[in-house]
Formats: C-alpha cells, sequence, structure tokens
C-alpha cells in the first residue's frame, strides 16, 4: 500500500487527476457551502451575464448557472463512482472466473464478454432508455453497468491467465486451500492496481455515457446534472443566443471529470505495467 | 482459414444476439413498455399503421412470444422493417437508407483517418522514447480521452461557427444547392462534414496513440528487436518493419473492439450537428416515440460495428502469418 | 576513456588480439540509485578462440555480451571502460559508425530462436533485409541457400515463417543468418538453452565444425559449466558482476581454484564414476545496487577468511590462470588444496 502511495506522489498526471477528482469530490460533499442557493430555482434574472452577483451568469429560466454547476458535481460523482463499482466487480466476476476456471467455462464466458463488448452501447442504451417514457437515474446507471463492464473483464482475464500458473498460486493449492479462498485471497490481492485501472475506466465511461444520454433528453431532465443543463442550454438555442458560458461550463466540467479519471486510469496502468512507466536515463561515460 | 471460420461464426453469432435482444427489449422490459406504448400509439394512428407497427416490431397478440419472435427475424432477414410511425406511410427502409451513406462518409472515413493517424503518432512517440515528444504527447492525448464527444462539438460550434463564423454547423448541406453529383453539391458537403469530423478525429485519435504507443514500447523491448539493431538495420526500417508492424496487431483487435464506443461518441455528434446520419435519425426517431425506425437504426449500426470488426479480422489475417497455420 | 578515431589504427592481425576488453563496466539506473551490473571486466579474445562465460544467473554475463556489442538500451549504459575490437574502441561509438562494424565483423546468436526472429517475416526476408542493408554485392538468394546448407537447414525453409520450423531448425537458421557475411566474431547468447539435450550436443558440435572450417572467434555465454567446456578454448566464471576466475578450459575444469568456480562443478554429477550426493552453493547472489564491501562471493563462500569481508580481492594469476580469491593472493603461503 505505501508503494502505492509512493506511485502516485512521484506520478505528475496521477497527481494532477487526483487534485482535480478531489476539488469535485469536494464540491459534491458541501455544495451549499460553495455555491448556496437553489439550482432549480427558477428568477426572471434570464439569461445574464458574468456578474457579481451571478458568478457565472444565469441561465435562460434566470437559474444561476454557478450555483447549478457546483450541485452538479455530486449527482456527476455518485454516477461514476456507484456505475463504474458495479461494472467493475462484474469485471473482476467474470474476467477471473473464467481465467481460474479454464476450459469450457473460459469459452463461454470468453464468448459472452466478446460478444456484449462489440454491441454498440450508446444506441442500446439509448433503445433501451426511448422504451420507458419516464426516465430515471436508476435505469440509467443499471444501463451503463450492463454495458460497461466488459472491456474489464477482458483485460482482467489476460492478466488473471498470466498469473494464474504462478508458484504462489501453485503452494496454495498444495496447502489445501480451497479455490475460493485462492482466488480471493492469494490471487485478487496482486491484481490490486489492474482493477483499480478498470475501476477509473469504467467510472469514464460511464460519466461520459450518462452525460450523452442526458445530454439527448433521456436523463432525468428534473435534476441539475451538467449533462442535464446541457440538453436544457441546447434545448433553449444557447449557442445562438449568446449564451456561451451555459454551453461551455457545464461541458468543461464533464471533460475535467473525464480528465481527471484518465490521468488516474493511465497512471494505474503504468503502475500495474512497470514497462510503460518513463525510462530512467543512464549518465554514460565516453 | 480456421482462424477466418471462427470470427465468421462469432459475427453470426453476435448478430443474433443483436437481433434477439433488439426484440428482447420491448417485449421483457418491466412496467411492459410494449402495451404502454401501444396505448399510446392507439390514440394517434389508425388501424392500418397499427398492424405496420406491430409487425414490425414483431408484436402479434395472437402468437405466441416465441412465434413472435420467429416471424420478427423472418422480417429482418427480408428486410423488412415496416413502416415509420412518425413519418407514416414512409417505409422505414427508406429513412434509414438515405441516412446512412451520410454517417457512412462521415464517420466511416474520420474512424479510420484517426486510427492511422493515431497509430502513426503512437509509433513515433514509442520510439523516440525519454525524448520531448514522448513526454509531452502522451499525457496530452490522455486527457483528450477524458472529453465527451459532444461536448468537443459544441465547442467546435461556438468557436468557429458562432463567435467566428468561418463554418456551417449544422446539417449535411446547403439546402440552397441541388442535390446531386455536382461540384456545387460536393464542395458543400465537404464543407459541412468539417467541424463534425473535426470533433469526432480529436477525441477518438487519444485512444490510438496510446494504445498503438504502449504497445510499441513492449514489442521495442522483444529480442527480435534487439536482433535487428545487431544487425545493423537502419533507424526506420526497424520501427516499421520490426517494431510497428508486430505492435499493430493486437492494436488492431483493440480498434475492433472500441468501435461500439467511437460509434456512440459519433451518434452525439451528428446530433450536435444536426447532420442527417443514422445516429441523428435515432435521436430523433426516440423524441417521435417511432419504435420501428429505432429498431432498424440500432440493427444497422450494430451490423456496420461488426462488418467493421471482422474486416478488422481479416486484415489481421493478413498481416499475421501465425493465423494463417492450422491451430 | 574517449573513443579512438573511427580508421583502423594500425591492427594486425596476426599480431594483435582481435577483441581487447579493458575495465568494462555497465550500470543500470533504478529508482534507487544505480545498480552495477559489469565490474571492471576485461579480458583479451584471439583471432579464432572459442571463450566461454559461465555464471548463475544475474551474474551480468549477459549484460557483459551485449555491453561489449554496444546492443544495451536504457535503463543500462556503460559507464567505463573500453571494447577494442580490430584496433577500434566499440564503446562511444555512434549508430553510423557502428554499421560498419555490425553483422559484417560482428554477428549475435540469441538464446531464444522463437524470440529473436520477427515473428511476421520469412527467414529469407530476414536474412534479405540485413543483406541489403550492407549492400551485400553478390547473389542474395545464392549466399542465403549457401548458409543454411552450411547449417544443415533444406533451403526451402527460406519461405517459412519462424513458427512453421521446429526449435532446433529454427536456432540453425539463426546461426546461418549469422555466418552471411563471413563475421570475425560471433557472439552467443545462451543459443543451446531452449533445446533439449540431444538437440544442444548435435547443435553444439556443428558450432564448433563451422569454427574449424570459417575460422571465427565465439564468445560463448551459458550457465551450463559442463557444456561449454568440452567446446571452448578458454573459460571466464563471472560472479556477481566480475571475473571470478579465468583460463584455459583444462586448467579451470581440472582445477578450478576459484571457490566458486569449484561449487559450479560440484553441482554438475558426473555420468561415469560413484554416486556422490550433489552439492549446491547455499546462499543467494548478491544485491548489485549495493554490493557487499570486500568479496562479493564471501556469504555462501565454504572456505571464507575474515580478511575476505574486509577488502574484495583483485584478480591474481596463478599458473597462467586469472583468480579473485585472497587464498590466491601472493603472500598467502598456505592455501587449501581446492577439490576438483
Amino acid at each position: 500500500m505505501t508503494n502505492l502511495l509512493r506511485a502516485i506522489r512521484h506520478n505528475g498526471k496521477a497527481a494532477a487527476g487526483l487534485f482535480i477528482l478531489l476539488l469535485f469530490l469536494l464540491m459534491a460533499l458541501v455544495p451549499g457551502l460553495i455555491a448556496p442557493g437553489d439550482p432549480a430555482r427558477i428568477t426572471p434574472d434570464t439569461s445574464l451575464g458574468i456578474s457579481g452577483q451571478h458568478i457565472l451568469g444565469t441561465t435562460a429560466f434566470g437559474q444561476d448557472i454557478w450555483v447549478q454547476v457546483v450541485h452538479g458535481a455530486r449527482p456527476a460523482l455518485l454516477i461514476a463512482v456507484v456505475s463504474g463499482l458495479f461494472a467493475t466487480v462484474l469485471s473482476v466476476l467474470i474476467g477471473v472466473s473464467a481465467a481460474y476456471l479454464g476450459g469450457v467455462w473460459d469459452d463461454v464466458l470468453n464468448l459472452f464478454t466478446d460478444v456484449v463488448l462489440v454491441i454498440p452501447t450508446l444506441p442500446l442504451v439509448v433503445v433501451i432508455a426511448g422504451y420507458f417514457a419516464h426516465h430515471s437515474i436508476s435505469v440509467m446507471i443499471i444501463a451503463l453497468v450492463v454495458t460497461g463492464w466488459s472491456y474489464g473483464a477482458r483485460q482482467l482475464r489476460s492478466q488473471a491467465l498470466s498469473l494464474r500458473n504462478r508458484d504462489f498460486l501453485e503452494a496454495a493449492k498444495v496447502r489445501g486451500e480451497r479455490r475460493s479462498y485462492i482466488i480471493v485471497f492469494e490471487l485478487l490481492p496482486n491484481m490490486t492496481s489492474l482493477i483499480v485501472a478498470n475501476f477509473l475506466g469504467a467510472a469514464l465511461y460511464s460519466i461520459l455515457t450518462a452525460s450523452g444520454l442526458e445530454f439527448l433528453g433521456l436523463g432525468d431532465v428534473n435534476t441539475y446534472d451538467w449533462g442535464t443543463m446541457l440538453y436544457w442550454a441546447q434545448n433553449q438555442s444557447a449557442l445562438q443566443t449568446g449564451g456561451y458560458v451555459w454551453a461551455a461550463v457545464p461541458g468543461l466540467c464533464i471533460a475535467l471529470l473525464g480528465t481527471a479519471f484518465a490521468l488516474l486510469n493511465n497512471a494505474f496502468d503504468e503502475i500495474s505495467n512497470p514497462a510503460l512507466r518513463p525510462v530512467r536515463r543512464l549518465r554514460v561515460a565516453a | 482459414m480456421r482462424f477466418l471460420l471462427r470470427r465468421l461464426g462469432f459475427f453470426v453469432l453476435t448478430l443474433w444476439a443483436a437481433l434477439t435482444i433488439n426484440f428482447a427489449i420491448p417485449h421483457l422490459l418491466p412496467g411492459s413498455p410494449v402495451t404502454a406504448m401501444m396505448a399510446r400509439y392507439h390514440g394517434r394512428l389508425n388501424g392500418a399503421a397499427l398492424q405496420a407497427v406491430e409487425s414490425a416490431l414483431g408484436i402479434d397478440t395472437h402468437q405466441s412470444l416465441f412465434g413472435q419472435y420467429l416471424s420478427y427475424l423472418k422480417n429482418c432477414a427480408t428486410f423488412n422493417f415496416g413502416t415509420s410511425v412518425a413519418n407514416f406511410p414512409t417505409p422505414v427502409t427508406t429513412i434509414v437508407g438515405t441516412a446512412i451513406p451520410w454517417t457512412l462518409g462521415l464517420v466511416g472515413v474520420t474512424t479510420v483517418l484517426a486510427f492511422l493517424i493515431g497509430t502513426a503518432i503512437g509509433s513515433i512517440a514509442a520510439w523516440k522514447r525519454g525524448g520531448k515528444l514522448d513526454s509531452v504527447l502522451p499525457p496530452l492525448f490522455v486527457v483528450g480521452t477524458g472529453l465527451p464527444y459532444f461536448w468537443v462539438a459544441i465547442m467546435l460550434i461556438m468557436v468557429f461557427g458562432e463567435v467566428n463564423p468561418w463554418l456551417p454547423t449544422a446539417f449535411g448541406s446547403d439546402n440552397t444547392v441541388t442535390t446531386g453529383w455536382n461540384s456545387d453539391f460536393i464542395g458543400s458537403v465537404l464543407q459541412h462534414a468539417i467541424l463534425p469530423a473535426a470533433a469526432i478525429l480529436v477525441t477518438s485519435i487519444g485512444t490510438w496513440v496510446l494504445t498503438m504507443r504502449n504497445t510499441m514500447v513492449t514489442t521495442l523491448a522483444e529480442d527480435y528487436v534487439r536482433m535487428a539493431r545487431a544487425k545493423g538495420l537502419p533507424g526506420r526500417r526497424i520501427m516499421v518493419d520490426y517494431a510497428a508492424r508486430n505492435s499493430i496487431l493486437p492494436n488492431l483487435t483493440g480498434f475492433a473492439m472500441s468501435l461500439g464506443f467511437v460509434v456512440s461518441g459519433a451518434v452525439l455528434v451528428e446530433y450536435v450537428f444536426s447532420y442527417p446520419g443514422v445516429g441523428y435519425q435515432l435521436v430523433q426517431a426516440v423524441d417521435n416515440e417511432d419504435f420501428p425506425v429505432m429498431q432498424c437504426l440500432f440493427l444497422v449500426i450494430t451490423v456496420a460495428v461488426l462488418l467493421s470488426v471482422l474486416l478488422a479480422d481479416i486484415i489481421t489475417a493478413l498481416l499475421d502469418p501465425r493465423t494463417r497455420s492450422a491451430r | 576513456m574517449s573513443p579512438l578515431d573511427v580508421t583502423d589504427l594500425g591492427y594486425e592481425p596476426d599480431r594483435d588480439p582481435l577483441l581487447q576488453v579493458s575495465e568494462l563496466t555497465v550500470e543500470y539506473a533504478t529508482a534507487r540509485g544505480s545498480a552495477l551490473a559489469v565490474d571492471r571486466v576485461s579480458f583479451t579474445l584471439r583471432r579464432g578462440e572459442f571463450l566461454g562465460i559461465v555464471g548463475e544467473s544475474g551474474c551480468g554475463k549477459s549484460t557483459l555480451l551485449f555491453g561489449i556489442a554496444q546492443l544495451l538500451s536504457a535503463p543500462a549504459g556503460i559507464t567505463g571502460g573500453s571494447a577494442v575490437f580490430k584496433g577500434r574502441n566499440l564503446v562511444g561509438l555512434t549508430e553510423r559508425q557502428l554499421q560498419s562494424v555490425r553483422w559484417s565483423q560482428i554477428s549475435v546468436v540469441m538464446q531464444s530462436a522463437m524470440n529473436a526472429l520477427n515473428p511476421v517475416k520469412t527467414i529469407g526476408a530476414q536474412f534479405r533485409d540485413v543483406l541489403r542493408a550492407h549492400h551485400y554485392a553478390a547473389d542474395h538468394a545464392a549466399r542465403s541457400r549457401e548458409v543454411m546448407e552450411l547449417v544443415g537447414v533444406d533451403p526451402v525453409h527460406l519461405n517459412s515463417y519462424p513458427h512453421q520450423l521446429s526449435g532446433g531448425m529454427r536456432q540453425r537458421s539463426m546461426i546461418a543468418m549469422a555466418l552471411l557475411f563471413s563475421p570475425d566474431l560471433i557472439i552467443m547468447d545462451e543459443p543451446t538453452s531452449a533445446l533439449d539435450v540431444v538437440a544442444q550436443r548435435s547443435l553444439m558440435v556443428q558450432i564448433k565444425e563451422l569454427q574449424r572450417e570459417l575460422g571465427f572467434a565465439i564468445i560463448f555465454v551459458t550457465h551450463d559449466m559442463s557444456l561449454v567446456s568440452h567446446f571452448s578454448d578458454r573459460l571466464i566464471v563471472m560472479y556477481g558482476g566480475q571475473i571470478a576466475e579465468l583460463g584455459a578450459t583444462r586448467t579451470v575444469f581440472d582445477t578450478p581454484r576459484h571457490p566458486y568456480s569449484a561449487g559450479l562443478l560440484d553441482a554438475f554429477p558426473s555420468i561415469r564414476g560413484p554416486r556422490l550426493p550433489l552439492l549446491g552453493i547455499p546462499g543467494t547472489p548478491p544485491d548489485l545496487s549495493d554490493p557487499p564491501p570486500g568479496c562479493r562471493f564471501a556469504a555462501r563462500c565454504p572456505q571464507v577468511m575474515p580478511a575476505c569481508t574486509e577488502s574484495g580481492p583483485e584478480l591474481y594469476s596463478v599458473d597462467q590462470v586469472l583468480v579473485r580469491c585472497l587464498l590466491h593472493a601472493p603472500g598467502q603461503v598456505s592455501h587449501q588444496e581446492v577439490p576438483a
């Protein structure tokens, strides 16, 4: 664990990603402190620009953009983390089982993973959401989890396969440990960094797809999430009417959060695969 | 050969899975959306139209579920997707048919371009490891993979369309120009394609650069690369013939695997630009609750992805002699 | 030491050694500083000589080999010493300067042909690209066929991919490739380790024969001391990045003077003779990023003395053999007989 923390500190990208994540975490935890006010409150002060009273201006409905943005952090992080977590659990279950069970089970699970992987996710989720007249966040999360686990399962299966024949696992088997014990207490701890990388990747996928859905109007349009803000901005032709801040800022937040996940994901990829780390150059005498 | 047969089998299997999912969704979702939907339609459509929708979706209250499934499969095989609800009585195939060329042109070309350029940049970055290129570009591209497709599209519209009205920001072409193979139309099409293409290119290229770079880094540590150095081969030949040619193989597989994600982003880009492709039509269909069109479009998108995967597999078989030998 | 000028500095083939390695040092950059992989190694190699280098995993023998051939890559690098080949110091030369030496004068055979041959090119194509790179004047196809026949592989396999050949054939193809320009020196990094015992021996016999026919020198790295001792003229035993013992093969084999060499020999059972209990060498190799003061082998040595942990022994000359052991330091009046 200390090695992990040290590795994060040394990796510039990870540090940047972590910093951004912590910022949004703060916004999610205490939105009322940072931006007091009701994001949904409609006022007659419509489409105002940046001012002292409204830091980022107002929407076409007179809502304060800054308040909305800060309050939007919580649903965004919630969706990303919850979907990411469940998707990762599925990835681990299916990927590691396939690798460890081997034989027919491996073939079947592998085929299943590949099929789910190839089917394009957004159109599928759009179609699913399209059948429901009323859209809720839980449906969206379920759809994200169901479509987002396959890439991770493949990766984890690869790593589990390469670890499977290592001596320490053989030793455990010889000791007489049960298979489930071996998987949970011997195999998984060695895959920690890859599992974390997968979680971050799943979180990234979730936030991008979820905001895409909300942008299309298929999320819950009554919550104030960044994607929904963009939906309303598009709906009210913000770009064409000069509402640049309204159109740009929520997307910027999604982009920043996405970037944070991407940077951390990349960092953990490097940690689990030392070959990818920056190469040291030796001072050669000549 | 056996490799290709396996991939062909996979193609057929996944196609069947997609068809089944398409059929299953309306029938198996909780809250019985089918009945709810039919109820909503009753107020709007007459008997013939209702019948058309029912047959398109494979809903026949007189048949068992399995019977409906079979007739649905039969309909798909004969390209009988029924008629659109929102634009009754236009057949679904017409609507979809006009949209396909636009998407093929925009998304197809841009994705392939992004892959090729990204792969080239990734190889060079890996080759010059530790140099300036490798320290600056990869982090930049990592950031790129975190950007949402539609936001990049919106930003491009903002900068190049509204603040500085240089490029057209909506539709596939200028509707004052007559459609056809004339230079005005083609020019207009290309002009309208620039921003959407840029959006897709900018967001998707990062993934290709990174995966190629990472694969190359592993390949460069292989013995045969050291051997190539020992033989005194010129640097560029080593990079291309020994490193890149071997690295591109897992990359192609990765390309096939992430196509689903790229297509998803393309759907959003089309929507933002009101570009008359398959993605745009899909969102329109959802907004209009035009389920026959929705279903058909989903199938079309899935089949397109599956075909691309198959194509990538064929190219892999061509490039990698190990797949051609019997297992 | 600064690299000498590119032009040969009066190299006389009959008088001067083919290769002269002096104080060669290779280090690896690690998170905790640098690790010393090769520590001031020096030796000479004459024309047509077969030199074996043996040692356990991690002793630095492969690193030494690649260091001489200038095939190291980051984080490893040469930090001192020289490797003078035909009068020219290879250390510090640029890739372009090394071009004239690579393959045409020094070629390489690696451990696993499956890993050392490009999997997506035919054998013939891999021969062709080096012939082309060096602007070989004569007929490329004819030369390729010629070297394949030299190693006993049917030239029809020039059209095969590496994975289509058996292990032995692949290894021979690699050797054929190494012979394309009839180089003066072929360095071999454990070329037989991936083969079974029978194939190993037949390959070694073939290598020795080729050497007799064509007259090239060989530096042969292996962990299998008994295998190389049948074929090499001289032997170097390496430990912890340093030379432990260096001398004529017969001498080192019959009367090993360094306790490590003796331990290595004792670890191999004799196929004839009485059954004896197998002796290993207990302990593990030293950490090269933080080498112990004094002799590197002291922790595992059955004949360790108090002086051994204080100062590292130099190479002492005993009966035409160089040994890095205080037992043989000049002035050591009584040294125990090392069992053979």
